[in-house]
């Protein structure tokens, strides 16, 4: 499946659990920043993603859970090495780049970007 | 003691689909309120529709907790959809049905249709689809920001197991 035709499902999921517009949902987005998503709205969309695509996707597999509460893996405020690490074999859909140069813990969110979602799709598909 | 919106279960397929009937009764105070008579409009008294969604939230809750033999502490955590279409009155009985549409160990989603069944001379009267409420519940334990509850099941109290028990539906909780 085409990384567009797999944006235009992901669009419809979000505009519908996320009640946002259309044009809100673009690939630089953030979900729980610009998209307004709590965590209970990472599990529906989960649950989207599975009826939508017929994967199935374990608990932490899309966002990660629990590493961001570790002292660590969180030093100062600031994701440590060892912790930035272990985001990128949990979550190997995000774009790190922004992270490493600021790894500021509150900035883990803004890697969770609409375009982070299209790729993890898209990996699931592949490997399917 | 708290606060039922349904009255019994009528059926319940385990892990997949359950119904349940409320009689709304002149009786239940808050139809008093809820609309009381103006200077310019007659008493109107309906079922307040949050409580109609309460009222799915319980059947389906109550099915997804039944899944897991009530182990996990099943909360509503979001109404991802609720259309309501006519009023419920007094008299009338409400028949929920919902049914499972996903669960993992994090939670589960359920679809939800009301029906409305006026009150009939013989028997049963004729019963109207009157709206669709889909719903999301999480399992408090397994919450994303490992947020750690007290062991005892609050959430499937006293009034659940009499709910079961004169539904006739073991229940060992």
């Amino acid at each position: 499946m085409e990384r567009s035709e797999i944006f235009d499902k992901i669009q419809e999921i979000l505009v519908d659990a996320l009640a946002v517009d259309d044009d809100e949902v673009t690939n630089e987005a953030t979900l729980i920043g610009d998209l307004g998503a709590e965590s209970i709205d990472i599990l529906d969309i989960s649950f989207k993603l599975e009826q939508e695509f017929g994967f199935k996707i374990e608990q932490g597999e899309l966002f990660p859970e629990g590493i961001t509460q570790d002292p660590d893996y969180v030093e100062d405020g600031k994701v440590t090495a060892k912790g930035l690490a272990l985001l990128k074999e949990r979550v190997p859909h995000f774009n790190f780049a922004d992270l490493e140069a600021d790894p500021a813990v509150e900035n883990v969110t803004k890697i969770f970007t609409v375009e982070a979602l299209v790729t993890f799709c898209d990996q699931k598909l592949q490997a399917a | 003691m708290r606060w039922m919106w349904i009255d019994r279960i009528v059926e319940l397929v385990p892990k997949e689909r359950m119904v349940a009937i409320k009689q709304i009764s002149m009786a239940e105070e808050h139809l008093h309120d809820h609309f009381p008579s103006t200077a310019t409009r007659k008493a109107m008294p309906v079922m307040p529709m949050s409580l109609i969604v309460e009222g799915m939230a319980q059947t389906a809750g109550v099915l997804v907790g039944h899944a897991e033999d009530f182990k996990q502490k099943v909360v509503l955590a979001k109404v991802s959809k609720a259309k309501i279409t006519r009023d419920a009155t007094p008299g009338c009985t409400l028949r929920y049905t919902a049914t499972i549409e996903q669960m993992t160990p994090a939670g589960a989603s359920t679809k939800g249709i009301v029906e409305l069944i006026e009150p009939s001379a013989i028997g049963e009267g004729k019963a109207e689809v009157i709206g669709q409420i889909d719903l999301l519940f999480s399992h408090l334990d397994n919450n994303m920001g490992g947020v750690e509850y007290p062991e005892e099941n609050f959430v499937f109290s006293e009034s659940f197991k009499t709910l079961m028990e004169t539904s006739g539906i073991e229940a060992n909780f």
